[in-house]
């Protein structure tokens, strides 16, 4: 700071002159843009017709042809795709809530010994790269007959969702005050009554956008689903299975069955991912 | 039912979970990569190794993750920072910089070929502008090098956000009267920066990178989308190995390698990021 100023008025934070709001303005712009602009130009694909997806110069705009969405629809197998991969996301959602919320109430509510042990195993599965396990896992299912099944996909993804599933409930159960559930203990409730009269209505938003996080993560996963599935395909292993087979309208009509339902879902959490990131760090 | 079980029945579904999930199978990749019929043996590293596309695509994922993981830190600390000052639309635009956090590396593949195929956006564009005189084909296996920067760019555009995501939460947890303290003392906004969020930031900038090199090794979609089998990795090996080979030993030792990186890469930055004693806010 060269500039002379008067000791007892300090500038606020937040004083940006007229050329840096402009560039701060810019910047911000621009890094919307960068985010925006490749979801636009892959609509644009599947919004237009097959032959105009192939064709040469791209316009940049839609001409909203369905003909690329109507054979990706009709293409076979795709509908089986689709099908598998809503189920497999469905089953790994209700897993690793059912399996994860618990932990994440233990962990909220009680100290007991073992529990910075357990802790440890949950933050170490961050630290592998877990869709490599699909290998040995699918061994294991040969020998149990769970083999190209959606519950056996949904288990591997469960691994993949239960970390999160745990420590975003813990963030959650932990924001609720234990003095409620102790008034309801003292008003007559035992505590799984408390738990569902008093605690659950108040942490169902949280568990809710904690499932839709699950379900996002079992609907974007590739390479377990490559290695588990081979007639039960989802839609990620379908698409990565006819890459370079199929013609292009059907990878980018496929490529926005893929975003679009994720679009949706983050919208859904948005609120949770910043507390959930918060409690990871600590 | 006491209070002294209660903890252990909650957390025993997740601990089974894990055991039978995370734990076994990983003992068992590592059992399977060093014992064929008669017992143990490296043959399976041993064919790993030579095979001629084993040392490219070692090196094409390590080069991609120390292009990367950098770019991705410096653009989501810029993210950070830009969302920390915003006062008008600051939820708006979180969601939008959010928004490749929730989409799959195949979509972002498939969406950034459709820029970089032959008769793409960046071809109508380059032809738009008088640049070339006819659609250039960027991603055959002639210029790898497009190739390269077509992968960072998509991973770039997509893996930014789980960073960006990380270091907000981080910032938020920077008490104020740091930034007011180093205000009064006269810092500019560059120093307060570098002085305060860089050193604060430690916990989290350590978490991101640990995440985001791991992600970066495990590098597979992306790069089939966009060059097919012309750039080879080492996820892609792995799935060669298991699938077009038929040999789970070559697959299971190429797993090991992942793995072995991806640790001594977290032990790295465990660290040389590690907070001091003492020294969280």
């Amino acid at each position: 700071m060269t500039e002379a100023r008067s000791v007892d008025v300090p500038r606020p934070v937040s004083d940006i002159t007229a050329a840096g709001r402009f560039l701060f303005v810019a910047g911000v712009v621009l890094l919307c843009a960068w985010v925006l602009v490749p979801i636009y130009l892959l609509l644009v694909n599947t919004l237009s017709s097959p032959q105009e997806v192939t064709g040469f110069p791209k316009t940049g705009l839609p001409s909203f042809n369905l003909g690329s969405l109507q054979f990706f629809a009709q293409f076979a197998g795709v509908g089986a795709a689709l099908w598998n991969s809503v189920l497999v996301a469905v089953l790994t959602m209700i897993l690793s809530i059912g399996i994860g919320a618990p932990a994440g109430y233990a962990l909220s509510r009680f100290d007991f010994p073992g529990k910075g042990a357990f802790r440890m195993l949950v933050l170490m599965t961050r630290a592998f790269p877990l869709p490599l396990l699909a290998l040995p896992i699918a061994v294991m299912f040969i020998r149990v007959g769970l083999d190209d099944t959606p519950i056996g996909l949904a288990l591997v993804h469960t691994t993949l969702a239960i970390p999160f599933a745990v420590l975003i409930t813990f963030s959650i159960f932990s924001g609720i005050p234990l003095e409620l559930e102790e008034a309801a203990w003292t008003l007559g409730c035992n505590r799984l009554q408390a738990f569902h009269k008093v605690v659950l209505p108040l942490v169902l938003p949280g568990i809710t956008a904690s499932a839709i996080f699950a379900f996002t993560i079992s609907w974007n996963e590739v390479f377990a689903a490559s290695v588990l599935t081979v007639q039960n395909r989802t839609l990620t292993a379908f698409l990565l299975q006819s890459l370079n087979v199929s013609p292009l309208h059907l990878r980018f009509a496929g490529g926005a069955a893929l975003v679009v339902p994720a679009l949706v879902f983050i919208f859904a959490v948005r609120k949770y991912l910043f507390a959930m990131w918060g409690i990871a760090n600590r | 039912m006491n209070n002294k079980s209660l903890p252990y029945l909650l957390l025993l579904p997740a601990t089974l979970f894990l055991a039978v999930f995370f734990v076994y199978p990983f003992a068992q990749i590592a059992v399977q990569a060093f014992t064929a019929e008669q017992g143990f043996t490296l043959q399976h590293f041993d064919k790993m190794a030579t095979n001629w596309k084993f040392w490219p695509s070692f090196w094409n994922t390590i080069i991609l993750a120390a292009i990367v993981v950098p770019l991705q830190l410096v653009m989501a600390l810029a993210m950070a920072s830009i969302v920390a000052k915003l006062k008008t639309g600051r939820n708006s635009i979180l969601y939008v910089f959010t928004i490749p956090l929730g989409l799959s590396d195949l979509a972002a593949g498939i969406i950034w070929l459709a820029i970089f195929e032959q008769s793409g956006f960046l071809s109508s564009m380059l032809v738009g502008l008088g640049v070339v005189d006819r659609p250039v084909l960027f991603l055959g296996y002639q210029n790898l090098w497009v190739i390269f920067i077509a992968v960072i760019l998509a991973e770039l555009w997509r893996a930014t956000a789980i960073v960006m995501v990380i270091l907000v939460s981080g910032m938020g947890l920077i008490p104020k009267e740091y930034y007011e303290a180093a205000e009064v003392f006269g810092a500019g906004p560059w120093k307060r920066f570098l002085k305060v969020t860089l050193p604060m930031l430690r916990p989290s900038l350590q978490t991101a990178l640990i995440l985001r090199t791991i992600a970066a090794f495990e590098v597979f979609a992306v790069v089939v989308a966009l060059g097919g089998t012309s750039l080879p990795v080492l996820v892609g090996q792995t799935y060669d190995w298991q699938f077009n080979l038929r040999d789970s030993g070559g697959a299971a030792a190429t797993a090991l390698v992942i793995l072995a990186i991806s640790i001594a890469a977290t032990l790295v930055f465990l660290r040389l990021l590690r907070t001091p004693r003492g020294a969280t806010p």
